[in-house]
């Protein structure tokens, strides 16, 4: 058992040590399949845990190591593998090996790729930290170091500073969360002078504890969580990250890191039970984000940042369900959405591959005939994510959309938009990409081609995976919501009765599925459209094309005051303040040149200043005397 | 044996170092170094086996000083700090080509020596003069062996010398007052005295004004940037690297203790001065041009927080600063190594005329990116087990504390960042010699180092944990 559970954290670490060292000796095929094999590994052990769990096993507790105290509070390099992690690192472990695969292929022309290879298998190596520590600073170090990986591989083509901007803004955006996830940290640790999730939740049932502090904590956890998960106002960062190659993007920016911090409510699910106006919030804040994220995915041409504005609309929905305390809910979507947008993220790099480069989807289309696979994979995964009846994404999205329905209804109204907008802005990319003729050059129109079998088989797999892989929660006869009970405290919000009012509910959600996927088929497949250049855009379509003005607002009212405050300070704060200073030895220096013309050697003066001080002294003695 | 053979060692190899000769005087410097090092492992050894290590001697008669040299695990972390760091500082001043190289070597083993004399003195006079002797090497070493016009030199390296000499005063002053009550300067006599809370405010005030200098805080920093940016290369490791936590030090060791009901009264007014110094000092050190002066304004903001982990009065305080002070003296020497090794190829210290470093030089850019990484705290490194348990020492003090001081992990990311992508990334623009082997030498052991000890960090707490709880208990 405990070479299994070492074999399952230590390979991917082991792979990056390979890589990093010996990996450009080794060549690019070697470096490639050792990264690939060091995951599969991983996720070999992860299957076989995951059998012995899913049989009825108990749960496991592995401690590695001590690691340091802090006061009275000791932090142990120690793992939990229960039902939520061992899920969890099922499909990172899993989702990673196809990726690794795919980069084999994909990443071979580049000259680092063993460096490609080692960032990436350092990514998993912490995520598999983050997601099977037992306790918080065990997830923070995971946290942390996924956050790295991100900004490594973000900025792996370091020759272009925008795309260095981008991995920078990546890092330090996560950082404003990461303070959050260490207040939090910060409050626990105080209250229960533990980190260990177990211990906590079991204290939490016993202490009588503030109800306000616990709000803070768990509120300072959700910044964490919205830094990582790229929920407004900290979403910025994440369309940007687009700047990485696209089997990051598939693995970091899509299927695994950016869900961490629905995995990390779901860890702590038992302190949001506890704070229902920490709940509300959640909610609130994934919903606005699901829709907003949604309508500026609307009018992307990069068809790598359409995908990016939808996995931040998809990430809403899933906090709009952890918002409702519909825990079992957004983890069945996080699956499936794993699943359809890792497919949907290697397919668009099938076709940026073919297209040597080029991303812009104005200068794309009818590319159906030549990649068959490419198009058909993509084409499931899209069904699914526009949550058609019987893809995997139309009974996840369905059961968000349930929850919400008899939870709160303008939820349900703004959560159903943003899901109609979904389905408009995907098919829009299908139809863009793959259908009409071809806008781009004679010469790329030459070299058209399907992609190599590296490329299509996980594009094969995880398009099979979209298209069944709802049938791990079906309505009523839910498997997912059975083997993740134990987790939670309440009754599974899942296990909605298939009633009148469901298949009413289904209904409606399929109907406006359909009327977005219509516009978009009238708009770009029967009137040929094609979105106009960037300098024509005007009116609402402008501002959405400008997300928002978010990143400018950002610009004006943080980043261009603090290199303002940071400009004044070193140029006037700091010499004046010298001058200051200073100013006392300047003084003292005055000060003698005067005394020096007192002491000039004319005897008359030194008699006249000693019969001064003499009737001085007489009439101080004589006040005194009085 | 006792802790004094360390000092010997280095006073001895300094003046090996100067008879030797310019040719050999490197060598000479660095094996005395590393025999310190070694001898200071032996005493570690020691001490963790129960030996007395304390030295105890009269000196003079009236007034009564005693050569008094005590071991705890506070004094003992520091001691290794200062000698763990000499070797890797001299063997950084071998990518640089010295004028009579035997004077700086030796210059440099003479302040080792004083600095580690300042923190194992147990009577208030030799400490004094300790902490006084370390300021002439380094006088010295920046004046002749400097960056720069030589007239602003000199008048940059006269301002910090004179500016800290006199808030040193100030301390003296304070330990003759002791001195008249007591009739001791023996560090246990000192504590044992009855002061009352004048006094003691008066103690705290005068030990603050040479400690604030020292360390820096702000706003007695004026001297920092420009004396670091006028240092060479290894005037300002030993600078930033050793002598800034002297003042750290000796807040725990003399100033705390002796004005327990002062530093209480007054907590709060200078831990909220010192986290002003920590936002203060990223905010300045965002937009600096000279790398060097953005080093020197990043350790303001850096031992800021050490300062209000100090002053906080908490066990998780005093034993993050003193993590902390080990783990930023190994990085920030790591940093000025890198801007040296960078200034060697490019005779520039200005980030507009460096760039696309990484592309020439992928090992060497590993390296720096890794300590950078420490720098900013990345869990798993050594820094963030100092920066995790000062924050959380914040937070018991007051929630609001630690959120502002906090900010630090977001600013100290963003320039540290925005630094390396100007320094190292980006296409080729001029073109670099690649490191060494040697060259990297120091790098590669100061990573594995900072990596070490953030996962087993446990080793220094249990090290220095006692001797910070018993002064703890003195205080409260």
């Amino acid at each position: 058992m405990n070479t299994t559970i070492l074999l399952l954290l230590f390979a991917p670490l082991v792979g990056f040590l390979i890589n990093i060292f010996f990996g450009k000796s080794l060549g690019k095929t070697v470096s490639g399949v050792i990264g690939t094999a060091t995951v599969f590994i991983s996720f070999l052990c992860t299957l076989c845990l995951f059998s012995q769990i899913n049989s009825g096993a108990e749960t496991i507790k592995f401690h590695l190591a001590d690691w340091f105290t802090v006061g009275s509070i000791k932090v142990n390099f120690s793992f939990l593998l229960d039902q939520l992690s061992v899920l969890w690192l099922l499909f990172v472990t899993g989702i990673g090996t196809l990726i690794h695969l795919y980069s084999i292929s994909y990443m071979h022309d580049d000259e680092n790729m063993h460096k490609f290879f080692s960032y990436l298998n350092l990514f998993v190596f912490f995520m598999i930290a983050l997601v099977a520590g037992s306790n918080l600073l065990i997830m923070f170090i995971g946290w942390e170091g996924v956050g790295l990986c991100s900004y490594l591989l973000i900025g792996f083509w370091y020759k272009n500073q925008d795309y260095n901007d981008a991995a920078k803004k990546a890092f330090i955006m996560n950082r404003i969360g990461d303070l959050g996830f260490l207040i939090g940290i910060f409050i626990l640790g105080y209250t229960f002078n533990t980190l260990e999730f177990l211990e906590i939740k079991s204290l939490l049932g016993k202490d009588v504890i503030s109800p306000s502090l616990l709000s803070i904590a768990a509120l300072c956890l959700f910044i964490g969580a919205c830094g990582k998960s790229a929920q407004l106002p900290l979403s910025t960062w994440l369309p940007d990250a687009m700047a990485g190659p696209t089997p990051v993007s598939a693995l970091i920016h899509a299927a695994t890191m950016v869900t961490a911090g629905i995995f990390m409510v779901t860890r702590m699910n038992f302190l949001f039970d506890l704070t229902p106006d920490v709940q509300n919030v959640i909610a609130i804040v994934g919903t606005i984000t699901a829709v907003v994220a949604a309508s500026i995915g609307l009018v992307q041409n990069d068809i790598k940042k359409v995908l990016a504005y939808s996995t931040v609309s998809q990430l809403g929905l899933m906090f709009l369900a952890l918002g409702l305390g519909a825990y079992e809910v957004a983890v069945f979507h996080v699956i499936t959405h794993a699943f359809f947008k890792a497919c949907l993220f290697l397919g668009s790099g099938s076709v940026i591959h073919a297209l040597h480069g080029e991303q812009d989807m104005r200068n794309m289309g009818g590319l159906r005939k030549v990649m068959p696979i490419t198009f058909w994979t993509m084409m499931i995964s899209t069904l699914a994510i526009s949550g058609i009846f019987p893809f995997s994404g139309f009974w996840s999205k369905d059961e968000i959309l349930m929850t919400a329905f008899h939870a709160n209804i303008p939820l349900w109204v703004i959560g159903s938009i943003a899901s109609i907008m979904t389905a408009f802005y995907m098919f829009r990319l299908m139809y863009l990409t793959f259908f009409n003729d071809f806008r781009g050059t004679e010469e790329q129109k030459h070299h058209l081609h399907e992609s190599p079998a590296l490329i299509t088989v996980p594009l094969i797999i995880l398009g099979t995976l979209a298209a069944v892989g709802g049938v791990i929660s079906l309505p009523g006869n839910s498997w997912l919501n059975h083997y993740m009970a134990p987790l939670f405290a309440h009754k599974a919000h899942g296990e909605h009765h298939l009633d009148s009012q469901a298949y009413m509910l289904m209904a409606i959600a399929t109907i406006g599925a359909l009327v977005g996927i219509g516009i978009a088929y009238s708009m770009y497949l029967k009137k040929k459209q094609v979105p106009v250049a960037d300098n024509e855009v005007q009116g609402l379509h402008k501002v959405l094309s400008n997300k928002y003005y978010l990143d400018e607002i950002y610009m004006a009212i943080i980043v261009k005051p603090l290199y303002a405050i940071s400009t004044f300070a070193k140029n006037f704060i700091e010499k004046y303040l010298s001058k200051t200073v200073f100013g006392f030895g300047s003084a003292t220096y005055a000060l003698s040149i005067q005394g020096k013309r007192i002491q000039n050697g004319n005897i008359g003066v030194y008699l006249f200043a000693f019969i001064l001080g003499i009737c001085g002294f007489l009439i101080y003695l004589f006040n005194i005397r009085n | 044996m006792n802790i004094s053979i360390v000092l010997i060692v280095l006073l001895v190899g300094a003046i090996a170092t100067y008879v030797s000769g310019n040719k050999l005087a490197s060598k000479i410097a660095l094996l005395t170094s590393i025999a310190a090092f070694g001898a200071t492992l032996y005493a570690l050894n020691a001490f963790n086996g129960g030996e007395n290590l304390d030295v105890n001697t009269i000196w003079i008669n009236r007034p009564a000083v005693n050569f008094a040299l005590h071991v705890d695990g506070l004094s003992m972390a520091m001691l290794l700090l200062t000698t763990g760091l000499l070797p890797l500082i001299i063997a950084s001043g071998f990518v640089t080509k010295f004028e009579n190289e035997k004077a700086i070597y030796a210059l440099m083993l003479f302040m080792g020596f004083a600095m580690a004399g300042t923190f194992l003195a147990a009577d208030g006079f030799l400490y004094y003069i300790f902490w006084e002797i370390a300021l002439i090497p380094i006088y010295f070493i920046a004046l002749k062996w400097g960056n720069g016009d030589i007239e602003a030199r000199k008048k940059a390296i006269l301002k910090f010398f004179i500016y800290t000499f006199a808030g040193s005063l100030f301390m003296l002053l304070a330990f003759i007052y002791l001195y008249t009550k007591g009739g001791s300067f023996d560090i246990n006599k000192l504590y044992a005295l009855q002061l009352n809370s004048t006094e003691k405010t008066y103690i705290f005030f005068a030990f603050f004004l040479a400690y604030a200098i020292k360390i820096p805080v702000v706003p007695f920093h004026t001297w920092q940037a420009n004396t670091y940016s006028k240092a060479p290369g290894v005037g300002t490791m030993l600078l930033s690297g050793i002598m800034l936590k002297m003042g750290l030090y000796s807040v725990l060791r003399w100033q705390l203790p002796l004005s327990d009901s002062a530093a209480k009264e007054y907590m709060p007014i200078i831990v909220a001065l010192s986290i002003a110094g920590i936002i203060y000092g990223a905010v300045v050190t965002l937009k600096q041009k000279n790398i060097k002066k953005l080093l020197a304004y990043s350790s303001l903001s850096h031992v800021g927080l050490i300062a209000a982990g100090l002053y906080s009065l908490t066990i998780e305080g005093f034993q993050g600063a003193v993590l902390q002070m080990l783990s930023h003296g190994l990085v920030i020497v790591g940093l000025f190594y890198v801007v040296e090794l960078i200034y060697n190829r490019y005779h520039t210290y200005e980030i507009k005329e460096m760039g696309g470093i990484r592309i020439q030089d992928t090992y060497f850019a590993s390296l720096f990116m890794i300590i950078m990484l420490a720098s900013v705290a990345l869990p798993t490194t050594f820094n963030f087990i100092g920066e995790f348990n000062l924050l959380y020492s914040l937070f018991k003090v007051n929630m609001w504390y630690a959120i502002i001081a906090g900010t630090t992990i977001i600013l100290g990311a963003f320039y540290m960042l925005r630094m390396f992508q100007k320094v190292m990334l980006g296409g080729e623009t001029k073109s670099f010699q690649k490191i060494s082997k040697q060259e990297s030498i120091v790098l590669v052991i100061i990573v594995v180092v900072t990596i070490f000890f953030g996962l087993f960090p446990q080793p220094i707490i249990d090290l220095i944990e006692p001797s910070l709880q018993s002064i703890l208990t003195q205080i409260k």
